[in-house]
């Protein structure tokens, strides 16, 4: 059967054809939906992890007990399990073990653009590289076969084209190899400097089969056409190749990506006239090239920022103008994402933005957003857990140079468990008198909603325990007199908490309650519900327009109100000073 | 020939479902089809582009400046925004529909309001309606993206194809009837 997918799709249906029966992943753009479509799969066992190393644990756990296992992420997750990635490096796979990486190009939805390859040669690690959706699932199949046969963990790299991008895949049958046996072997799994001397030797001697694998693997191939031009390229830069160069140039398109094939690419570099290497980011492929003495061009002409594409490679090595095409002269406005109309973590920035002493580091979430205006609350965002861990760093900072600031940290739900915990711990530890502001809207709404610990429920539907975040706050040791939870749609009692706060001299923690507005419950049980402005109470001071509500709008000279976008959070109602903001609808609580 | 075309719009109204009742059909009617798509992130109002390119065989999912054969703009600013992607002699399909976005929703920018007369004194083949209205005219609202998609598979000639059916294999019973008329009547506009 033939089926249009995307290749985060294509990855889970290879997954499923190759008879992985574990698979652990934290959620992350653009990797999301690949565990969304394996949790589809009866025959796989599939959990939201509370972050990217646990889940490459659990899935090395999986593979040591046998079974073939997966693990999926963003370019930045595998920051976070760099350490299990590197020891289950020497370790090796019992069941085979595949990691995928989807990195980020152009930075769509990204803190950054790292090109993930390099941990492949950082890790020694065998490498694949699929450059569309048929790839994708053929070659996550190749993929645990390699890593059983040659005992290695297998790294899947992907990029926002591939993961994104949908195009025409043959189905095949699932592939039944059920959970080998374990065999306890602990020179194999039980890494102490003794076991891993030896396995490092192990690991160099690996390298050297896969990469005589990598030579005559059909991974790796070349399709002759005219051999004045000669192209080295992977992954979605393959498709860009061939759509510029089409039949006027041979390519040795590179699927099998580390270690990388230096007899084929020295035999391929022979008989071309002129070698071009085209991949996106990093000089990944063009250094190793150099380094066998073989002339290429590459970054000199193709740049290392940002995402690759068919016209740049057209105007870089061919030289081509722009097309011919329309502009028109209108001042066109910028469309930046905003929080929601009634977004839940409104209430809790307004309060803030009225201290402007407050420093406050940010975390990446929905509530990223706070640094936005009108709110402009947001001062710093590093990574996942930052928001708490760096307010320490900024108050003890602050403290040596008798600065007076008030440091509050942020974090949602799910970065609190993904990793804010342990910056909370080392804010009691060291009596660190910061604020650990935990937005609780029960989800992990930026990736595009999904369960967390918190939700009580999993990624295959199930109800589990909810984790309770106030239990979690108490026991890493903040005083119950220092904790605050607040319905962050009732403002008096957000600032009364931010106040409170911002006189604490111990460790402090407010915990927003109130779901995502855009989930189904909330969407139905507030769906009636609006508010209007009172056209002759209305003075027009504008001060509404500061919540930063995209419901909310001054046009034609009057603050209008969009009642199709308003969910009745009631944030505008209760900020406006001539009670000018009034409910309509249904309010049945 | 490999044909390329682009939905742009505002996330929330409904350009992810036209684009794969589109895809679905032109697979089912043999065609390689490469698609792909940037769906900002979750918060509503964000803008959004899919990028579809179908033919005998298709490379890059990708679409240049000045490549596109087909624009939809869901939105008025959306298909100024995007214009310098149509090909030159290329069919731009305008919805007559505005979404503020928050710095014109709070007075720092402003939203022009003569966008659709600069495209067509500059675009040859610009059709504008207000797919809403239509869709409202047909019974219900939510149907003016399979109004707009009507309108593409017209300017693409490829109105004779059996868009019913692809209608009725990709989307629940209770949605056949308003989207297959939806269809039609977005194939009377361009
Ligand atoms: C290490 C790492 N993993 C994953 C991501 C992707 N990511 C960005 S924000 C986010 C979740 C935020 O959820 P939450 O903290 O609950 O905030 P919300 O979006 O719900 O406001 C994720 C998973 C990332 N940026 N970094
Ligand atoms: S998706 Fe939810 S959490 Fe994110 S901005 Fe919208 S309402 Fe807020
Ligand atoms: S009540 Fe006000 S702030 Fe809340 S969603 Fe409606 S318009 Fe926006």
């Amino acid at each position: 059967m033939r089926k249009i997918m995307t290749g985060n799709e294509a990855i889970a249906r290879g997954a499923y054809e190759a008879g992985c029966t574990v698979a652990a992943a934290y959620p992350g753009t653009p990797s999301t939906e690949i565990l969304e479509n394996i949790a589809q799969y009866e025959e796989i066992y599939a959990e939201w992890a509370p972050n990217e190393k646990v889940a490459v644990e659990v899935a090395a756990g999986a593979s040591i007990a046998g079974a073939r296992s997966l693990s999926a992420m963003k370019h930045v997750g595998l920051n976070v399990a760099a350490d299990p990635l590197f020891t289950m490096a020497y370790e090796g796979v019992n069941g085979g073990f595949v990691i995928v990486t989807a990195d980020d190009p152009g930075m769509h939805s990204s803190q950054n653009e790292q090109d993930n390859r390099l941990y492949a040669q950082h890790a020694k690690v065998a490498m694949i590289e699929p450059s569309d959706s048929q790839e994708c699932k053929d070659f996550i199949k190749l993929a645990f076969e390699i890593s059983e046969k040659f005992d290695t963990l297998v790294l899947f790299r992907i990029t926002t084209r591939i993961a994104h991008s949908k195009s025409i895949v043959e189905l095949g049958e699932r592939q039944e190899v059920g959970v080998k046996e374990y065999k306890k072997d602990v020179k194999k799994y039980v890494m102490i400097p003794a076991h891993a001397r030896v396995k490092h030797v192990e690991v160099e001697e690996r390298l050297k089969r896969l990469q005589e694998y990598s030579n005559t693997t059909p991974l790796n191939r070349i399709e002759w056409g005219d051999t004045k031009i000669g192209i080295i390229t992977s992954g979605v830069s393959y498709q860009y190749a061939k759509e510029v160069f089409g039949d006027n140039a041979s390519y040795l398109k590179l699927g099998f990506t580390f270690p990388l094939p230096d007899k084929l690419i020295k035999e391929f570099a022979s008989k071309v006239d002129k070698l071009y290497i085209i991949e996106e980011n990093e000089p990944y492929i063009e250094t190793f090239v150099k380094a066998l003495g073989i002339n290429c061009i590459g970054k000199e002409l193709i740049p290392i920022c940002g995402e690759l594409n068919p016209d740049i490679i057209r105007r870089a090595l061919l030289g081509e103008k722009e097309r011919e095409t329309y502009s028109v002269e209108v001042k066109v406005p910028n469309r930046p994402p905003v929080l929601c109309p009634g977004c839940p973590h409104r209430g809790i920035f307004y309060a803030m933005s009225k201290y402007k002493d407050i420093i406050a580091t940010g975390d990446i979430g929905c509530y990223t957003l706070g640094m936005m205006p009108p709110l402009n609350v947001t001062d710093t965002v590093i990574d996942m857990g930052a928001g708490i861990s760096a307010a320490i760093g900024f108050e003890k900072a602050a403290m040596m140079a008798k600065r007076k600031n008030k440091i509050f940290g942020i974090v949602g739900d799910s970065t609190f468990f993904h990793s804010g915990i342990t910056g909370l711990i080392d804010a009691v530890y060291n009596n660190s008198p910061i604020v650990a502001v935990i937005l609780d809207n029960s989800i992990t709404a930026m990736t595009g909603h999904q369960e967390n610990p918190g939700t009580g429920k999993t990624l295959k539907g199930d109800i589990s325990p909810v984790i309770d975040i106030k239990g979690i706050v108490k026991a890493c040791g903040v005083k119950e007199e220092n904790i605050r939870v607040v319905d962050p749609y009732k403002l008096d009692e957000t600032e009364k908490a931010v106040k409170d706060a911002y006189n604490a001299t111990e460790p402090f923690v407010i915990i927003t309650k109130q779901p995502c507005a855009l989930l189904k419950d909330v969407l139905k049980k507030r769906a009636g519900r609006y508010v209007k402005v009172n056209e002759e109470k209305c003075k027009k001071c504008k001060v509404c327009l500061k919540v930063g509500c995209p419901a909310v709008a001054f046009k034609n000279s009057n603050i209008v109100i969009d009642k199709d976008m308003c969910n009745g959070c009631t944030v505008c109602l209760q900020v406006c000073p001539f009670n000018a903001i009034e409910k309509v609808g249904e309010w049945n609580d | 020939m490999t044909k390329s075309l682009l939905f742009v719009g505002v996330g929330g109204q409904g350009i992810i479902l036209a684009s794969k009742i589109l895809t679905e059909g032109l697979v089912k009617f043999g065609f390689d089809v490469k698609m792909s798509e940037v769906h900002g992130m979750a918060q509503r109002g964000g803008s959004v582009t899919t990028q579809v390119r179908f033919g005998e065989k298709v490379y890059s999912p990708l679409i240049g400046e000045g490549e596109a054969d087909v624009i939809v703009a869901f939105e008025k600013v959306e298909a100024a925004r995007w214009v310098k992607y149509l090909k030159k002699g290329g069919t731009l399909v305008v919805n007559d529909y505005e979404i503020y976005p928050q710095s014109v929703l709070v007075g720092q920018e402003v939203y022009p309001d003569d966008v659709i007369q600069k495209l067509k004194e500059k675009v040859e083949n610009v059709v504008v309606f207000n797919a809403a209205e239509v869709a409202e005219k047909l019974g219900n609202i939510k149907a003016q993206n399979m109004v707009l998609l009507g309108a593409l598979i017209k300017a693409l000639g490829i109105e004779n194809l059996d868009w019913e059916s692809v209608i009725k294999e990709n989307l629940p019973e209770k949605m056949h009837e308003l989207n297959i008329r939806a269809i039609k009547e977005g194939m009377k506009l361009s």
